[in-house]
């Protein structure tokens, strides 16, 4: 197990690192469904096999392909007819700031959670990550926010609609 | 799979170390499916032929053994020997990427396919879930196949999928989820195993085995559905700029799928691999190639439909449907 979570650690960043450095738009996105995939993975290690799955699927299968769908139709070219007006201003000062908060806080984390102790083996509950003991979190403790969430989904599938509407076909 | 274990423990005996010993297993079985692919596809691909072949008066291949069938054989010595030619204004990485990234998930979905009570290379309780993610797959290797080419038709063949698959899969996720409810599980083990208990779930899920059927053929990219390879306005589609072994990739992950697709219809719908007197696999396959020849049998009859009809029926026909279906099985599942 432990195997798992070096390559598919070294995997996400590599992937990450991809996004950042790549010229060319597909490129980044192709690295980020790396990154995902890896991400996956490390869910897997973590016997959360639904969370795994959903993730490929929701991140890798749906929310990627629009990426690409939309990158590929603007930049059916390698070198794009319009040229984007300049880089935006600021971006890399911003970047250093969101970088450090990122990083204060992840060491936070991590050594609240006791990061490089030995942990004790704790038996899983059975069912542990399957979709039936998922659902079931879902619908009860988290029932409040997993309305909130199909609200969001709702609105922007009538913004959508209402979007799209005023064309008369 | 007790021929696995006892290959497992033999080599631990023969003091092959435990991690490797641990990888043997898997790797025979993936070897298996593999060679159980690449076989079925090459008949497939000669069956496809010979089937329009006879639906048009006319032979199919006829030359290469008796009644052409070591022709797909020869054609693969051919596809091996051949050149292999990039073109010059391709994004290299992602053009030899992409039939990778089609074929790899398209074999991987074996792993979790019951060919029989035992005969399965991993029983996941996460089954049809598995299947869905990794199917997903397939339109992001069209994407990349068809921008990287960088050639008009490619793109154009590559969005026109997309667009497809997207729609298309909605309805098929929600028809099969309605068969998960009615079995109560999500192992394709275990619905085989209730359907056995109770009766085929065609019997009551007449509705979704429709969606299914319809939104399948559009997510293999099947006439009537397979307008991202329309010949006459695009060349072949996402994989116009491929030859030689890439192209033989690309097309072995189309007849992998259409086995899947088959293979996911007789396990759902019509009980698997359970069946009187025969034993359990060639029941299996005897559905499976059953599904397989509908599907050819629809190609070779029906003409291509329009872009416009594609999305009316698969965004106004089919998801109302599948979603009529799945609200009904509801209540059967509760009042039963």
């Amino acid at each position: 197990m432990i195997a798992v979570l070096w390559i598919a650690g070294a995997l996400a960043v590599a992937g990450a690192l991809g996004v950042v450095i790549a010229k060319t738009p597909v490129h980044s996105v192709i690295s980020l469904v790396v990154n995902i995939l890896a991400l996956a993975a490390l869910y897997l290690s973590l016997h959360a096999e639904f969370m795994a799955l959903i993730q490929v699927i929701i991140y890798a299968g749906a929310i990627m392909i629009l990426f690409l769908f939309v990158i590929a139709l603007l930049t059916a070219r390698k070198d794009p007819v319009e040229r984007s007006e300049g880089k935006l201003e600021g971006q890399r000062e911003l970047g250093i700031v969101a970088a450090v908060t990122g990083a204060i806080l992840m060491t936070a984390v991590a050594l609240s959670a006791g990061f490089g102790r030995p942990v004790a083996q704790e038996a899983l509950p059975s069912g542990f990550g399957s979709p039936a003991a998922f659902g079931r979190e879902l619908l009860t403790t988290h029932i409040l926010s997993f309305e909130l969430t199909a609200f969001v989904l709702m609105a922007a599938v009538i913004g959508v609609v209402v979007l799209v509407g005023q064309r008369k076909l | 799979m007790d021929m696995f274990t006892a290959m497992h423990n033999g080599l631990v005996q023969m003091g092959v170390p435990l991690w490797l010993a641990n990888l043997v297993p898997p790797l025979v079985k993936s070897l298996i499916l593999l060679l159980f692919i690449l076989l079925n596809c090459m008949f497939l691909i000669w069956m496809e032929r010979k089937v329009a072949g006879h639906m048009q008066r006319r032979m199919g291949p006829m030359r290469t053994g008796p009644h052409g069938i070591i022709q797909s054989l020869a054609d693969v010595i051919k596809l091996i020997s051949k050149e292999d030619i990039i073109p010059s204004g391709v994004d290299r990485w992602v053009f030899v990427l992409a039939p990778i990234v089609a074929f790899a998930p398209a074999f991987a979905v074996f792993m979790v396919i019951p060919f029989g009570p035992t005969l399965i290379a991993q029983d996941l309780n996460i089954a049809l879930i598995f299947i869905a993610a990794l199917t997903s797959f397939v339109v992001i290797s069209f994407l990349m196949a068809g921008w990287s080419s960088n050639n008009k038709w490619s793109l154009l063949g590559a969005m026109r999928s997309t667009a497809q698959l997207i729609s298309y899969e909605v309805p098929l996720v929600i028809s099969v989820v309605a068969v998960a409810l009615l079995a109560g599980s999500l192992s394709l083990q275990e619905i085989v195993e209730a359907q056995r208990q109770s009766f085929w779930y065609i019997l009551v899920q007449p509705l979704g085995f429709l969606v299914f059927l319809t939104a399948s053929l559009a997510e293999l990219n099947r006439s009537p559905f397979d307008l991202s390879e329309a010949e006459q306005e695009l060349v072949a589609g996402y994989n116009t700029e491929y030859s030689g072994m890439r192209w033989a990739l690309l097309y072995l992950t189309e007849y992998a799928n259409l086995i899947t697709f088959a293979a996911i219809a007789s396990t759902l719908f019509f009980g698997g691999w359970s069946g009187p007197v025969l034993p359990p696999v060639v029941w299996f396959l005897i559905k499976v190639y059953f599904f397989i020849f509908l599907v050819m049998w629809i190609r070779w009859t029906l003409p291509r439909i329009r872009v416009d009809q594609l999305m009316e029926l698969g965004w106004k026909g089919l998801l109302p449907l599948s979603l009529v279906n799945l609200a009904f099985t509801g209540v059967y599942v509760l009042i039963r």
